[in-house]
């Protein structure tokens, strides 16, 4: 169904940028070599054939313990997803971050919606994003120590801000 | 007991006769009990029946605190600040099993009940409540108004009987209450 | 100048009197001085709860900064501990004034990654039609409810809650819960209709269709109301498509986007029914495609309603659906089936794919990464009214404090869906 981005990709980023795509279940994919990620964006988005204009989610998946995973593969990969409003057609980017060195390009240049979605890929993973604008947390409160959705960080681990003092029914 | 105190009963009876069925709430609403406090003040349940009809979007104006929906660790302090603004005798009513004990949201975000920041006169669980529900919690709460068992009327009393235990030297036996000091807030978020 | 002789009347200043100018023009500029002013995050007009911390030079906001995430309840992190049956009370409460719609874009998420997605009954498949238009009837109904009410049309907020009053009733007969239904599950829906339930809606939608006109009548050529929506938040078709915005308020910019239509799902391609594509993408435009979306949706329950056939409600396949009481109180089969389910959670094979759905704010999308077993490994909620919030930061600056109300009631953000 959207074949036509894979090719386009293929036929334009020659050097080892797309170490990988396919089609899963309906979906085209493609894997992006992380210093290509702002020049594949751009590509996408302004290409005729492609037009890529619509900026639909920026996620991460932390790969950390994945049952049949690969062990050797980058923890967090940044998943980007991108729609034609023209060609009415869908792609998905991914982008392997390491632990050590999480970060990537921003988005924010190509399309202005980026800007919230990094943030929250920022404070729930932590990956960083390099020329962002305003990168602070959004979902969690400034005072927050550590990025939650991280598969290490406990579910139940609770740092609040404000407790009653019940004994003096306060 | 003496006449005196006769007439003193009374009147507080007569009191909080009128304070339970002239409420004013202020409606902390966060999430989808929300929609159901919608359908409470529609005209089908109608809270207007119970005298608890206009919300005052004011705490300074208000003296029914309803917690309707989750509380996050981030709105404690709103929570707290907002609970703190209102004038005695307040009353609190947490609508909803997120507000009462968390829900079954149980993470790193949700407080487990907004009863860890401000104390709980009524819990209405419910997921959201019917509000049949919650007209039920409502008259509840109205019982205790009227026997004087809202938190914030036994602290009035209390506060009361140890100011007077300490100003005539005798020991205090009663629900220990702070004596609130000025001037003390949780801290909010400046940025 | 004449300062010191009061003798002297001023000269007297003109005041043109018209739709658009609020100031004197000829009065010397007075000196303003940026305050910050905090609305939120307990504030009437937040739905949910938003923080929006804004800049302002007398009236008007200089800058805005908006705040969410204080609603944030963890879908994420709860999905990942919880089967995949269970995760569906956690959808009902992410945009929890259109509960079905939330549940219809995660059941068919997970049907596509196990590659069922033909093989749902059709019967399932227009029920949930079905009660996803009751759903997005209902969340159109409370956003112009609760903007009016914010503009001081109370009337209309009762109007349009005793319309709502009777489609929450009808759900209720349906799968037990006025509001949060968890009513869907992966292969179909728990519970086929009740009897009678054709009437039922055929006559809700008729009255339902008088609170629309009586509603239109008190608010579409409103003097009040319509000067405090025209021209008002206007958001551009290029930033629509840039920040990804889609649903009414996509679509109030021009923007001609709707997935039932573009990338139909269930049965939607059996219906016919129009899509409303505003001009100027100001508050008013926002509303009239809200009022027409609902008689659209009329429309569709109208046809689904005729074209429903019979037969099961559910999947046959006992490794994705639960067996019959009947069979799991008499066979061991169908027993150790029912265990398998419930304890471990169906096996959804490992894989990554992303499902959209055109819910009541727009595409809202899951994207579900599977690792094998009966637990997401990461069930990520794609939520429509995120980017309409971020937009916000870009259209309040310039306008007054008091048009943040009609606007951000508008854009309709729902804290559970913004902030999961």
């Amino acid at each position: 169904m959207a074949q036509i981005v894979l090719d386009q990709l293929a036929a334009k980023f020659t050097g080892g940028e797309i170490l990988e795509s396919g089609t899963s279940h309906g979906d085209e994919w493609a894997r992006i070599r992380r210093d290509a990620w702002l020049a594949v964006g751009e590509f996408l988005r302004d290409d005729a054939a492609t037009k890529m204009q619509m900026f639909i989610d920026l996620t991460c998946v932390d790969r950390l313990g994945m049952h049949g995973g690969n062990p050797d593969a980058p923890r967090f990969d940044v998943v980007l997803h991108l729609y034609s409003v023209v060609h009415k057609h869908r792609v998905r980017l991914y982008c392997g971050v390491t632990e050590d060195d999480a970060s990537v390009d921003t988005l924010c240049g190509l399309w202005e919606g980026a800007n919230w979605f990094e943030r929250e890929a920022y404070d729930l993973y932590g990956v960083r994003f390099k020329g962002h604008p305003d990168l602070r947390r959004i979902l969690m409160y400034p005072e927050f120590v550590g990025h939650p959705l991280r598969k290490d960080y406990p579910k139940e681990k609770r740092q609040p801000l404000v407790r009653r003092n019940a004994a003096t029914r306060e | 007991m003496s006449a005196a105190e006769w007439v003193i009963s009374k009147v507080t009876d007569a009191t909080n006769w009128a304070r339970k069925f002239s409420l004013f709430q202020y409606p902390f609403v966060t999430a989808c009990c929300g929609m159901e406090f919608m359908s409470v003040a529609a005209p089908k349940y109608d809270i207007a029946r119970f005298g608890a009809e206009f919300p005052r979007f004011s705490p300074r104006q208000a003296d029914l605190l309803i917690i309707v929906g989750t509380i996050t660790e981030r709105q404690g302090p709103a929570l707290r600040r907002i609970y703190d603004q209102m004038c005695e005798p307040k009353w609190v009513v947490a609508f909803g099993v997120c507000a009462s004990t968390g829900g079954f949201y149980q993470n790193y975000s949700t407080m487990p009940g907004a009863d860890q920041v401000v104390p709980v006169d009524v819990y209405i669980p419910g997921c959201p409540p019917r509000p049949e529900q919650v007209l039920d919690g409502l008259i509840m709460l109205q019982e205790r108004i009227q026997r004087g068992e809202g938190h914030s009327q036994i602290t009035i009393a209390a506060e009361g009987a140890q100011r007077k235990a300490e100003k005539l030297g005798q020991t205090y036996e009663g629900p220990l209450v702070s004596i609130r000091p000025i001037g003390e807030h949780p801290k909010l978020e400046t940025k | 100048m004449d300062d010191h002789d009061t003798t002297l009347a001023p000269a007297p200043r003109k005041v043109v009197l018209g739709f658009q100018d609020v100031e004197d023009l000829t009065a010397p500029d007075l000196p303003t001085e940026p305050v910050p002013l905090n609305m939120g995050p307990s504030h009437p007009a937040m739905h949910g709860t938003v923080r929006m911390v804004l800049e302002v030079e007398g009236e008007r906001i200089s800058s805005a900064d908006i705040q969410i995430g204080y609603l944030h309840r963890c879908f994420e992190k709860e999905s990942e501990s919880a089967t995949w049956t269970q995760v569906f009370p956690y959808t009902d409460r992410l945009n929890y004034i259109s509960p079905m719609l939330n549940n219809v874009g995660y059941a068919m998420a997970v049907e596509k990654l196990l590659d069922i997605t033909k093989e749902i009954p059709e019967r399932a498949q227009y029920i949930r039609v079905i009660v996803g238009e009751v759903s997005r009837i209902t969340d159109h109904l409370t956003c112009l409810g609760a903007s009016a009410m914010e503009l001081g049309a109370f009337t209309v907020f009762l109007y349009a809650l005793k319309a709502r009053e009777w489609l929450f009733e009808l759900l209720e007969e349906v799968c037990g819960a006025r509001l949060t239904s968890t009513y869907l599950r992966i292969g179909g829906v728990a519970y086929d209709l009740p009897p009678e339930f054709d009437a039922k809606l055929r006559g809700i939608l008729a009255r339902t269709q008088i609170v629309l006109s009586d509603i239109s009548k008190l608010l579409d050529r409103n003097r009040i109301f319509r000067d405090r929506m025209d021209g008002i938040g206007i958001i551009t078709q290029e930033d629509a498509i840039s920040y990804g915005i889609t649903g009414p308020v996509g679509r109030s910019t021009g923007l001609a986007y709707d997935v039932r239509k573009d990338h139909p799902y269930l049965v939607y391609d059996r219906f016919d029914f129009d899509v409303p594509i505003g001009s100027t993408g100001d508050n008013f435009d926002r509303y009239a495609v809200r009022v027409e979306e609902i008689h659209q949706s009329i429309r569709i329950l109208d046809q689904a309603l005729k074209q429903i056939p019979g037969g099961p409600v559910m999947h046959g396949d006992p490794r994705i659906a639960l067996p019959p009481k009947s069979e799991t109180y008499n066979s061991i089969e169908a027993m150790i089936a029912h265990f398998k389910i419930i304890m471990d959670g169906i096996h959804v094979p490992s894989g990554e794919v992303y499902s959209f759905t055109e819910a009541g704010n727009g595409e809202l999308g899951f994207f579900i990464v599977s690792d094998g077993t009966g637990r997401p490994w990461k069930c990520r909620v794609r939520p429509p009214c995120f980017p309409a919030t971020a937009v916000l930061t870009k259209v309040l600056p310039g306008l007054f404090i008091a048009d943040v109300v009609p606007t951000f009631g508008m854009i309709n953000m729902i804290g559970g869906e913004c902030d999961r």
